[in-house]
């Protein structure tokens, strides 16, 4: 036993907890609540998720037919321009740090909330200010620049929102990146006694490498879209050729930022695969140092490989040598996470419940999306896949594939202890199965397409290409409604659901030593820990939760 | 009780001193051609290295003493290491773009 | 400790006044760390344009006023050192001495940014605001607009990181004076003069790479 908590932790005895102790929306919008935050960002992605699969499927509808005949090219730029950002900026990237990461972080630690409650909130409107500003944008007929906002197109040629858009990403950066902030003080200084740096869930450690991404990346990103909006605004050439400015300068300053940005976007997931697997093979983690340290590494080394995206932009050829050099090396702790993973199921107590299903999925998935990008970074490769949907295919195996799986399993395995409520198992289970073939059979014929030399962003492709574009379609169809699934049984397990006990899944770790719905203060007494992380024994079986198949 | 350092008010007087006197120098050095003053052969570039140098003088009393990393908690120290180095790599990286540039004679590259 | 100063507030998730203060210094570090970076792009498109077009930064340079420039940097330093000694007070909790050094402060920021307003008064009376009517005496070329373009861009977002500062400096007068500083919590005023000196940090940077360009040739 880690806690020297008191209390019977044996499930909700109808005792105050966060989600009752305060009504009205007044309690909720200026809450000062880590949990209740980690709610309003749960909903908030939860729109922008929606907006940005709506963009998909209307991409994924034109792209059945080889003509563009659903929407003229500008529609069609608008479109996946958009859907790009949503998903980065407004789902991905908040995803599980401003969902699971704020709801956990300060339990897992066995803190009362973050280091800056107040901030937290201010974090939040920040978001959905941001949120707001670009959802206008979208309303209004959004930008054709593509996600990457390449100059000199989006400075001097791009017809829409470019300023607006651009503000609301100026504005949501700084929501990550003051959420940054606020995780790395809280594990530095509010860690119970007894829990030093390497007891520490994994789930920490990965959300403190994120958080160091998110802190000396974002801003690099702001400053330029500054630059971007005062080059439009003010009609000076900061990026224009005509004045002397330099295009290739605006990408280097973009990649800084947005290479580190999907290390944000998957780190998260790999800190929630380290809980997963532990829990569903009851076993300690194999060479929790190496993953501990390999989640600083990718943090770290991520910042020196943004040149890869620019192999064919005009970067000089030694320069993206080095890069590509680099880009080898970043795979190195990413492989590592893996092979540790591996070693954890090997001889361990495996049970197949739907937060486990989407780790294994994960595994799987990463493997090829971390794969292709090692042959992405080979500057050979590139040279002929760069722009195709070889590229599309590889972003969308780490970014859907892995992190979505990895936001979906850790939203699966800490539902009970955010709501309070078990939700049914037979359909989590069908939906994390339909979201994997659906994804799966989505983007793999892309690498296929890609290979075979169909570019990205058009949506008007040779005949020859028809077969697997509709292969593609279909599966987004069934991916779509993978997703579909888990909304509808989530949301009747709130009113519905059996009531979930402290801790359902047997798990280790201080989340679990509290009721769930936790209480205000998260522990009703403050934890002490004695032991390390994991710390399950290897001889007891799994334990079956007992809710309806 | 909290326990925090109090420097005295001299080390602060001795600091701006300091501060004046590396400003003063800058501009003073500012207006001599100094590759023109060594021996040997020295391209202008050294103008700017004794520039920055000063000014890197300049922000480290700054960030030693006024903001009182001196007497800082270890973290605090690593946060400032740790922007620094990020702030070289950025630097470094798009620098070895422009400048190898027709090195190994591939057009355009 | 002074009986000028309230009883200190200590936030409920918080253990001791150790672990708020330390907190707080970490959380403006950080804070810093991203304003290093924001700045740094700014940095290192000055580095990239300098180094493409040499001539016409030190021209540019020539158009800025010297003798300004080192006022201002005057100014900006003596500033820090009030409120490095405003912090000082503040630790020894004297409330009606904090409250006098962040005014001093606030007087030579104040100056600064009337400073730095005639020396743009003078760039727009010459016709070197980037964009239509841009004329710089030496060259047509519309590529030596890029040094004033930089100008602007890091003087400027230098100087809103003041006006910034100096908002929040206004905020904690009337606090310091009420006395909610004391030796125990006035993270607050600590806060703000770390932001203060980075911005100043940043100006020790600008003055040089700025005004001192190609001074060096008769």
């Amino acid at each position: 036993m880690t806690a020297t908590s008191s209390h019977a932790v044996s499930g909700d005895t109808g005792e105050t907890n966060y989600l009752n102790a305060t009504h009205g929306i007044g309690s909720w919008l200026l809450t000062r609540d880590h949990k209740r935050i980690g709610i309003l960002y749960l909903l908030g992605i939860s729109v922008f998720f929606v907006l940005g699969g709506l963009m998909a499927v209307l991409i994924r509808a034109e792209l059945a037919t080889p003509q563009g005949d659903l929407f003229s090219s500008d529609v069609y730029n608008r479109l996946f321009t958009m859907h790009g950002i949503l998903m980065i900026f407004f789902f991905l990237i908040p995803s599980i740090p401003a969902v699971l990461g704020n709801f956990l972080l300060p339990i897992m630690i066995g803190a009362k909330d973050l280091a800056f409650p107040r901030l937290n909130l201010a974090s939040w409107y920040l978001y959905m200010a941001g949120g707001a500003l670009t959802f206008v944008s979208l309303l209004t007929g959004g930008i054709d620049t593509g996600w990457t906002f390449y100059t000199p197109m989006s400075t001097n040629f791009a017809q829409g929102q470019v300023i607006v858009t651009a503000v609301g990403i100026f504005i949501a950066g700084f929501s990550s990146i003051l959420t940054g902030l606020n995780f790395i003080v809280t594990i530095h200084r509010m860690r119970a006694p007894g829990l030093t740096w390497f007891r520490l869930p994994l789930f920490v450690w990965a959300h403190y490498a994120t958080s160091i991404i998110q802190v000396l990346g974002t801003p690099v990103i702001a400053i330029t879209i500054l630059l971007v909006g005062a080059e439009r605004l003010f009609h000076i050439g900061v990026f224009d050729p005509k004045y002397g400015g330099d295009p290739v300068l605006f990408q280097h300053l973009f990649w800084f930022y947005s290479h580190p940005a999907v290390y944000i976007m998957i780190l998260p997931s790999m800190g929630v695969m380290s809980e997963l697997i532990t829990a569903f093979s009851r076993k300690r983690v194999f060479g929790y140092h190496f993953i501990a340290f390999s989640s600083l590494f990718i943090a770290v080394i991520g910042f020196l490989v943004w040149g890869h995206h620019m192999y064919i932009s005009g970067q000089s050829v030694v320069a993206g040598a080095i890069f590509s050099f680099l880009t080898m090396l970043v795979a190195i702790p990413s492989a590592v996470k893996v092979f540790n993973w591996t070693a954890t199921l090997y001889k361990g107590s495996i049970s197949l419940q739907t937060p486990m299903l989407y780790a294994l999925g994960f595994i799987g998935v990463f493997l090829i999306g971390g794969l292709t990008g090692v042959m992405l970074g080979t500057l050979g490769i590139d040279m002929h896949v760069h722009d195709t949907y070889f590229i599309v295919a590889h972003f969308h195996y780490v970014m859907v594939g892995s992190a979505i799986m990895g936001y979906l399993g850790g939203l699966h395995f800490w539902w009970p202890k955010i709501t309070g409520r078990m939700y049914n198992e037979f359909w989590s289970k069908i939906s994390a199965l339909v979201i994997f073939i659906g994804f799966n059979t989505t983007f793999f014929p892309q690498f296929i397409l890609g290979y075979l030399g169909m570019p990205r962003r058009y949506h008007m492709y040779p005949a020859e290409f028809q077969t697997w574009n509709v292969l593609s379609s279909a599966g987004a169809t069934i991916l779509g409604f993978g997703y579909l699934l888990p909304v509808i049984y989530l949301l009747w397990s709130l009113k519905f659901g059996e009531k979930a006990p402290a801790n359902p899944w047997g798990a280790k770790g201080l989340e679990w030593e509290t009721t769930s719905p936790p209480p205000v203060l998260n522990f009703a007494t403050p934890p002490v820990v004695t032991e390390e992380a994991y710390a399950y024994e290897t001889s007891v079986p799994a334990k079956e939760v007992t809710v309806g198949v | 009780m909290s326990t925090v350092h109090v420097t005295p008010v001299r080390t602060y007087l001795f600091v701006f001193a300091a501060l004046m006197a590396l400003t003063l120098l800058t501009l003073g050095v500012a207006h001599v051609n100094i590759a023109h003053h060594l021996p040997g052969q020295m391209t202008d570039a050294i103008n700017d290295a004794v520039a920055m140098a000063i000014a890197v003088t300049k922000a480290t009393l700054v960030i030693l003493f006024f903001m009182g990393v001196w007497h800082s908690a270890r973290v605090n120290k690593l946060i400032v290491w740790s922007s620094l180095f990020f702030l070289v790599v950025l630097f470094a990286f798009s620098l070895a773009d422009y400048f190898s540039r027709g090195w190994l004679g591939v057009p355009g590259k | 400790m002074a009986s000028e100063t309230r009883p200190a507030p200590l936030a409920h998730h918080f253990d001791d006044y150790d672990q708020q203060r330390e907190a707080a210094t970490l959380g403006m570090w950080l804070f810093i760390g991203q304003e290093l970076m924001f700045f740094g792009g700014l940095f290192l498109t000055y580095t990239v344009y300098r180094w493409k077009y040499p001539a016409y930064f030190a021209l540019g340079s020539n158009q800025l006023d010297i003798p300004l420039g080192l006022l201002n940097t005057i100014v900006l330093i003596g500033s820090s050192l009030t409120m490095v000694l405003a912090v000082r007070s503040a630790q020894l909790g004297r409330a009606k001495q904090i409250a006098s050094w962040l005014g001093a402060t606030m007087t030579l920021g104040t100056a600064f940014l009337v400073i730095k307003g005639f020396e743009y008064h003078h760039k727009w009376v010459h016709h070197l605001i980037p964009g239509e009517g841009f004329q710089l005496p030496g060259t047509t070329d519309p590529a030596a607009q890029t040094f004033f373009v930089i100008y602007f861009c890091m003087t400027g977002l230098h100087a809103l990181h003041m006006i910034v500062g100096l908002g929040l400096l206004a905020f904690l007068v009337p606090k310091a004076l009420r006395g909610d500083f004391s030796a125990d919590n006035h993270n607050w005023v600590e806060g703000v003069g770390l932001y203060w000196h980075f911005v100043d940090i940043i100006w020790i940077f600008l003055f040089p790479l700025l005004y001192l360009l190609g001074r060096h040739h008769a």
